[in-house]
């Protein structure tokens, strides 16, 4: 039936256009000039109808199961609900649902049975209802269009006032969104800061927040201070850069100006791929390659090393950064004109004097900006600290030692027992609002860097 | 590459810079300079003359090897720069370019200061021993550039911020910097207004005491202004090579001649 609904609106669509258009054509014909092609007078009938009912549409499909349900359950005998909580209605209601779908287990009583039997009857009308009413709003739709088509209707302006809303209404999608997430974490956020004093919180050095949620359990007094995890970031993030930074610069510079087209073909695709590796695979790699690796080298060496150190989910993180700088490298050499290069080169210049002391330097704006887009990824980057780095906040710089990062802490406060009214939980919301800032800073401070650097060969 | 073709008697005449014999230039399919072959006198402005598309960038660029760096081009022949052959496994190509100097149709300033676009030549090639002596390098090639007494004061801001004549004369100040023997220059005027123009070709006449000059141009006036020898290329051949003036005057072959008075190009 929702099928035949969506038919009929299609249908009414199509309708709408062909009769408008055959409006306008007969006018044309009649020999009056149209102020509009006969076209836009068709395009006109067919949103006028397709728009507002197809709202209608959703909406009932959206409400309807909720309405239902709310019937049902106020038809059900008084008795039956008696001194039930919320949990076992719910249950009362899904038999109910099963039934009505023709799902029976055992041996429901009758009361049941009837409720089961009026929500199918209920979901029928509906549909019937549903309908009727595209019917009824489509037809008067086109109608209404129909009897707008005159040689000085304004169609064309009407279609695309129509269209330039409906554009509007998709862009407002976006934006309202990312307000809406913003506004939640403020909010939660400044719940968190009337539990914990914003000093401690920006300041203090302690972070163990796994404190008691309920009454019966036994847990240390929370304390709350973010430097310990954000250093942990830190640390993680350089790590990752060191590796990242040059390995990236100097295959962007070895692929765009020394490599063989050949080489060129074969490495550079590899390189994608690498961008295309799921961090979660790029987890499974620190853990099990690389973590066990610098255990037996620590074991070798009797150097100190943490089990779950910074260096292996740093070292990890820098390799999947790699393609990320070498493609912002490439991208600024490439955008480097072919005039300079042949300035140094008829100097004289060998190709690497010309990388180094020409191309390189005018191509800088762009791999900072490419390297400060690496940092704010290295800093959200989640999966892969929380299976290679540690759980534990340490105040420490040390990356052979075990550090934890903001999204590990983010993850590891709302898994398990959770109430969102204590500052343990509203902690990882305070702790996403800092990364979005940081992260936020970061990449603003990047685009305008690029940005700038664009300006200077355009 | 096929160079055994035409036999070559190494410059016997001082005069003779750089001798050209059957160069041939591919770009993939494309036979874009035919058996070309041409001397280039030492202390003399040349001039290639001819229409749009003729050849004579790609010619230029033989003589220093620059279309090394073009990756679909293919040079055949010989080209002798002093009697010895530029494709000598012996001869490296960075070497040449310090001998051969370019300078290109747009300015191309590097984005570095002034000062550092004239000193970079002579410190990748060592050519000063000392901060005084880059300094007097600078000035030297600055003053023959026509460009000292308008950058004298401010050296350290950057070239790119010079105006188009300026970052033009700037390039050549930078190519004269490196001392070479010979100066390519491809339509050097092109980008210049007339007055920046007539600067530079004052200049060009300037560097003729020192240097063999070869000076792509579209300008019929600008070849007979500034130079002594003339070469006419169509369509990838060397038509005509001879004095300036016998060629605007009395050209021998009727291309030339169609071109000179504006009938091809
Ligand atoms: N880099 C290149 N790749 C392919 N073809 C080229 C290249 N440079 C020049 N050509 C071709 O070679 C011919 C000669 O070009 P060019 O030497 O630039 O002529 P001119 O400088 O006389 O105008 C033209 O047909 C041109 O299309
Ligand atoms: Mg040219």
């Amino acid at each position: 039936m929702t099928t035949a609904a969506f038919m009929i609106l299609l249908a009414g669509t199509v309708g709408a256009y062909l009769l408008n258009r055959h409006a306008a054509e007969q006018i044309r014909n009649r020999g009056a000039r149209l102020h509009s092609l006969a076209g836009f007078h068709g395009l006109y009938g067919a949103l006028l109808v397709a728009v507002p009912t197809l709202v209608v549409v959703l909406v009932w499909l959206l409400v309807e199961g909720a309405v239902i349900d709310r019937l049902v359950m106020s038809g059900l005998p008084a008795a039956a609900l008696d001194g039930l909580g919320a949990g076992e209605r719910q249950l009362i209601l899904s038999e109910i649902t099963q039934l009505a779908g023709g799902r029976q287990f055992g041996q429901p009583q009758p009361w049941v049975l009837e409720a089961a039997a009026r929500m199918v009857r209920l979901r029928l009308a509906s549909d019937v209802l549903l309908v009727a009413t595209v019917l009824a709003l489509g037809g008067g739709m086109a109608v209404l269009a129909w009897r707008r088509v005159s040689p000085d209707f304004r169609a064309r302006q009407q279609a695309e006032r129509i269209v330039n809303g409906l554009m509007v209404f998709c862009s407002t999608i976006a934006i309202f969104t990312t307000v809406g997430i913003v506004a939640s974490l403020v909010f939660e956020t400044g719940r968190f800061l009337a539990m914990i004093p914003w000093t401690e919180f920006l300041l203090g050095t302690r972070w163990e927040p796994q404190m008691a949620i309920r009454a019966d359990q036994i847990a240390a007094q929370g304390s709350f201070g973010v430097i310990p995890v954000f250093l942990g970031t830190m640390v993680i993030t350089v790590v990752a850069l060191v590796v990242a930074v040059p390995v990236g610069l100097f295959s962007a510079i070895y692929l765009n100006e020394f490599a063989s087209p050949r080489t060129r073909r074969m490495v550079k695709p590899v390189l994608e791929i690498l961008a295309g590796v799921p961090t979660v695979v790029y987890g499974f790699f620190a853990v099990l390659t690389i973590a066990p690796a610098l255990r037996e080298f620590g074991a070798a060496t009797g150097l100190p090393i943490a089990p779950n150190t910074a260096l292996a989910a740093g070292l990890v993180m820098g390799v999947m950064l790699i393609p990320f700088i070498s493609s912002f490298t490439d991208d600024a050499l490439t955008a480097v004109p072919r005039s300079l290069r042949d300035g140094a080169l008829a100097l004289g210049a060998t190709r690497a004097e010309t990388v180094m002391n020409v191309l390189f330097p005018a191509a800088i704006p762009g791999i900072v900006g490419g390297i400060l887009l690496a940092v704010s990824r290295a800093v959200g980057e989640t999966m892969i600290v929380v299976m290679a780095a540690g759980l534990i906040a340490k105040l420490t710089l040390n990356p052979l030692d075990s550090v934890t990062t903001v999204t590990v802490q983010i993850v590891t406060l709302l898994i398990g027992d959770t109430a969102f009214d204590s500052p343990k939980t509203l902690a990882a919301f305070a702790l996403g609002m800092l990364l979005f800032v940081v992260t936020l800073a970061i990449n603003v401070l990047a685009l305008r860097i690029v940005r700038k650097y664009r300006e200077i060969y355009d | 590459m096929n160079r055994a073709a035409a036999p070559v008697t190494p410059a016997v005449l001082a005069t003779v810079k750089i001798q050209a014999r059957g160069v041939q230039v591919f770009y993939g399919a494309a036979h874009a300079l035919k058996d070309v072959s041409i001397d280039i006198l030492d202390r003399t402005v040349t001039a290639f003359i001819g229409p749009s598309g003729c050849g004579k960038s790609t010619f230029l660029r033989c003589l220093n090897r620059m279309n090394d760096t073009i990756e679909i081009a293919r040079v055949e022949g010989t080209i002798l720069l002093d009697g010895q052959d530029i494709h000598d496994s012996g001869v490296d190509p960075v070497q040449l370019r310090a001998r051969v100097g370019m300078v290109f149709q747009k300015p191309n300033p590097f984005p570095k200061s002034i000062y550092d676009n004239v000193a970079y030549g002579p410190r990748i090639h060592g050519l000063a021993r000392n901060k005084a002596e880059l300094d007097a390098v600078v000035e030297r090639s600055l003053r023959r550039a026509a460009l000292w007494n308008e950058v004298k004061d401010r050296l350290a801001s950057p070239g790119t911020g010079l105006s188009g004549g300026q970052q033009q004369r700037l390039c050549i100040a930078r190519a004269v910097a490196t001392s070479p023997e010979v100066l390519l220059m491809d339509e050097p005027c092109s980008a210049l207004d007339p007055i920046a123009t007539a600067q530079v070709e004052e200049l060009i006449d300037e560097l003729r005491s020192q240097f063999s000059v070869v000076i792509v141009t579209h300008s019929m006036q600008q070849a007979a202004r500034v130079s002594q020898k003339t070469a006419f290329f169509h369509l990838g051949h060397l038509v005509e090579y001879g004095d300036t003036e016998q060629i605007f005057t009395i050209p021998r072959d009727p291309r030339t001649e169609s071109y000179i008075s504006g009938k091809i190009g």
